[in-house]
């Protein structure tokens, strides 16, 4: 007895049930995080019928049924109607007359209908069906529906999320444009009189280069592919400044092959020349690759004007108002790529110059170029 | 012993050398400012000559012409099958596995049956099938050091497991292809010129030829004792030809090859490689049969010029020879060392409180220091024997793995798991008595002592069997990684 009333002094049976409805919804949450598929719909409503304790549920989007999960199957004919007229009116709504049925022992009787609501956008329906339309069983349904809303809230959250990185990739590949073509093009022009062979050369690299920076198709990319524009685009920056810019590559060919993000050097490199030659005028670029057991390791360094390492921080985490071309960016795209112990590592002072330190395992699993 | 002064320089030579060069070699063999270095993928004269530099084990170097000289032709399965393990290599594995991107062994099992489970099993295989080909290795420097200066055996297992652990530690001289290449030159110079002199000697002395005296048992190439010398003869066969491709430190370098096609290229020159090579100790062999004894065989090689070529000149030779076959020992074991760190460092350390360099330097320490124990406690088998082992092993788990992984879409995780088990106990089995003290003969002891001609077709059949009997868990990517795998790279189509 004394044991009976310790237990049932430390979990009572409401904090019993909050568990089990608590348990209940984080069961149901995965699924409606990747947004409201039919797929996703398919693998929640069992649990969301489960926390309404209603003998059927479904979950349509706005204009069909997505799941049905429950007895009187028949009803589910019902749904588009019903999630019109929720969108319609926008509110939660208790239906009774359009769900009447000629089944004998059919427990359905009402419907009780709320809307999925997703940036103010309805975006489908709640359907619990019932044989009495209580005031609690409303409010529950009411409350299922919003709770089912934020999961969906997230789920535009995390897809936005990639998008935001497409779309920095993408920015990534315009960002070359302005100031570089137009810097190269006025270089490559001063050659063709001088020079009618090497500013041919450097038209055919150009070329290259914004063939391989504008290219749509595939989000990694060998090592050497991403070094080959990198030479090509130090070349380029060579051509502009002449004697002033000064470049190392140190390349073990073991690590050619590697796979790699697309564009992951190639910011770096735009980076250290941007900062190597900022203030001295004249600069000296550095970039190796090292075979390192599993993992391939590439610098690239400068001996310019440094930066203040708070500022960096700033920049990996992702504060836009800071002028370093797509740090932040690759930060992102190698761990989420790699996982977290692949992220960037920037070496720096003022006065010292700039050492970016990236590493790339050998092997990922589903990282092909 | 006679301590010989040559020999010993010769030896302190190359183990000075590849500490110097694994310290600072990374530095000059990188200081370079061209443009255009990326284009520069690696060779596949190169890549293959680095292949032949890390595989040419002191197997190869003293075990195959001591094998020969005792027990005659049937003992050239042993380098035929090493050398004819890559042709299979070639036409079943080489471009596949290169496309699949994997570097290691458990990340081809990972991404082809996409299995934590599997990945780990390779793992474990790994560190198990690389200790067994490291135990003779350490074993055979005992006996070369003994030989030159008379020291007890352990110490050369010691000074061998020194070196080799201190030029993993410092970041090793393995990576570079360069510096392997050249290993294989070594060796091949410090075969080739011994013997180029020592078949001139034997031409001006006008001695009868090896075979003479003996029968034509000796140049039979099937074992002694009817049914079960072709049994041995067979098992032999299967385990060297079967067991190449799933050498970790021979895989890791296929990754340096830019494409698949390269891949195949750079097999096709390891195979010719290694037959130049391979041509050598059995010429050691039949001399040492002219000129030498059987009592010593794992050491003919380091013995046979000092026999034949009196005075200084024989010493000269004598220290070639043993500076080759150190670097044999180190080269190997280095390679073998450095891919056993590696999966320690990747998949057991991960996870513990070790983490980034200390977590590889302790791997590194064990990856080293057990071989070397067992080096030191184990019974002496003769090298080429107990490699034989290691390359069984290999051929009863990782050969059915890659043959089915990459030529059958049906390969499941419960089928490999269970085909890896089976392969990795029944050959197991066959170690474990190799080892032990305890012995017996006939038929029992035949199929114990080479138990590849039953372990490896027991793994592909159990494999084939329980994969059949899980069909439903054939991962749901193994189209498009099929045609990722068998695609050649110039063929422009979406692999996914």
């Amino acid at each position: 007895m004394a044991f009976g009333w310790r237990r049932s002094h430390l979990v009572t049976e409401a904090d019993r049930a909050t568990f089990r409805t608590l348990h209940t919804a984080s069961r149901a949450s995965p699924a409606l995080r990747e947004g409201l598929t039919s797929a996703s719909a398919e693998r929640s409503v069992r649990h969301l019928r489960a926390l309404l304790g209603a003998p059927a549920l479904a979950l349509t989007d706005t204009a069909g049924l997505l799941a049905w999960d429950g007895t009187g199957d028949h009803h589910s004919t019902h749904c588009p109607e019903l999630a019109a007229i929720a969108v319609e009116e926008g509110r939660t709504h208790v239906a009774q007359r359009s769900v009447t049925c000629h089944v004998p022992n059919c427990p359905i009787r009402y419907a009780v209908v709320s809307p999925l609501v997703v940036d103010d956008l309805i975006v489908g329906t709640l359907q619990a069906f019932t044989p009495s339309a209580t005031a609690g069983l409303v409010r529950a349904a009411d409350e299922v529906a919003t709770w089912v809303s934020g999961q969906l809230e997230l789920a535009e959250l995390d897809a936005s999320r990639t998008r935001l990185m497409e779309a920095e990739v993408r920015a990534l590949r315009a960002q070359i444009s302005p100031h570089f073509i137009y810097n190269s093009l006025g270089a490559i022009a001063s050659f063709v009189r001088t020079d009618p062979d090497r500013a041919r050369e450097l038209l055919l690299e150009f070329a290259d280069f914004t063939r391989y920076s504008f290219r749509r198709h595939g989000e990694f990319t060998t090592l050497a592919e991403e070094l080959r524009s990198v030479e090509r685009y130090l070349l380029l920056e060579q051509a502009r400044f002449g004697d002033r810019l000064g470049v190392t590559l140190r390349i073990a060919p073991e690590v050619l092959p590697v796979a790699v993000p697309f564009l992951c050097i190639q910011p770096l490199v735009e980076n250290a020349v941007r900062h190597g030659l900022a203030e001295k005028g004249d600069g000296h670029i550095t970039i190796t690759a090292r075979d390192h057991d599993a993992d391939c390791v590439i610098e690239v360094e400068d001996n310019g004007a440094g930066e203040d390492p708070e500022r960096v921080r700033r920049a990996l985490a992702g504060d836009a108002d800071l002028d370093s071309v797509g740090l932040g960016n690759v930060d992102v795209r190698l761990r989420d790529t790699f996982g977290d112990d692949y992220g960037l590592i920037v070496e720096t002072a003022p006065g010292a110059g700039t050492r970016v330190i990236v590493r790339v395992p050998k092997f990922a699993p589903g990282v092909h170029p | 012993m006679i301590t010989s002064v040559p020999s010993v320089v010769a030896v302190a030579l190359v183990a000075v050398a590849t500490l110097a060069i694994g310290t600072w070699g990374l530095r000059f063999s990188r200081t370079t400012s061209d443009f255009f270095v990326a284009s520069r993928s690696v060779r596949p004269a190169l890549n293959a000559s680095a292949i032949g530099g890390e595989y040419l084990s002191a197997a190869s170097f003293l075990g195959v012409a001591g094998l020969v000289l005792v027990f005659g032709a049937d003992m050239l399965w042993y380098p035929v099958g090493w050398t004819a393990g890559y042709l299979v290599l070639l036409v079943l594995v080489a471009a596949p596995l290169r496309r699949s991107g994997a570097y290691t062994l458990p990340d081809f099992a990972e991404a082809r049956l996409a299995s934590a489970r599997v990945r780990t099993t390779c793992t474990l295989l790994v560190v198990a099938i690389g200790w067994l080909y490291l135990v003779p290795q350490f074993q055979g420097a005992g006996i070369t050091l003994e030989s030159t200066t008379g020291a007890p055996p352990w110490l050369g297992a010691m000074v061998v497991a020194g070196v080799v652990l201190v030029n993993v530690l410092s970041g090793g001289m393995r990576s570079i292809t360069f510096v392997q290449a050249f290993q294989y030159w070594l060796k091949l110079t410090a075969l080739l010129v011994p013997a180029v002199v020592m078949v001139g000697v034997w031409l001006g002395d006008g001695r009868p030829g090896p075979g003479a005296g003996s029968g034509g048992d000796w140049s039979l190439p099937l074992g002694e004792g009817g049914g079960q010398g072709l049994y041995l003869t067979w098992s032999l066969i299967i385990a060297t030809f079967l067991g190449t491709m799933g050498l970790p430190h021979v895989v890791v370098r296929f990754y340096t090859n830019p494409d698949g096609r390269a891949a195949r290229r750079t097999t096709v020159v390891v195979l010719a490689l290694l037959s130049a090579f391979y041509l050598l100790p059995p010429v050691y062999a039949a001399l040492g049969r002219v000129y030498g004894d059987t009592t010593h065989s794992d050491v003919l090689v380091l013995e046979l010029p000092r026999l034949m070529v009196p005075g200084a000149a024989g010493e000269l030779l004598s220290a070639l020879v043993t500076a080759g076959a150190f670097a044999a020992f180190l080269s190997t074991s280095s390679g073998l060392s450095l891919a056993v760190t590696g999966v320690l460092t990747q998949d057991v350390f991960r996870g513990t409180r070790l983490t980034g360099v200390r977590a590889f330097r302790v791997a590194a320490v064990v990856a080293v220091v057990t071989p070397c124990v067992a080096a030191v406690s184990a019974p002496d088998l003769g090298i080429a024997k107990a490699v034989g082992l290691a390359f069984a092993v290999a051929a009863s788990t990782f050969c059915p793995l890659l043959v089915l992984g990459i030529w059958w879409r049906g390969l499941t995780d419960v089928g490999a798991l269970a085909g890896l088990g089976a392969g990795f106990v029944s050959s197991g089995i066959g170690v474990t008595y190799s080892l032990s003290p305890y012995s017996t003969t006939g038929w029992v002891d035949a199929l114990l002592s080479q138990p590849a001609a039953w372990s490896v077709p027991l793994a592909f059949v159990t494999m084939y069997v329980v994969s059949r009997a899980t069909a439903s868990r054939v991962p749901p990517h193994v189209r498009r990684f099929m045609v990722r795998l068998h695609t050649p790279e110039a063929v422009a189509l979406d692999r996914g």
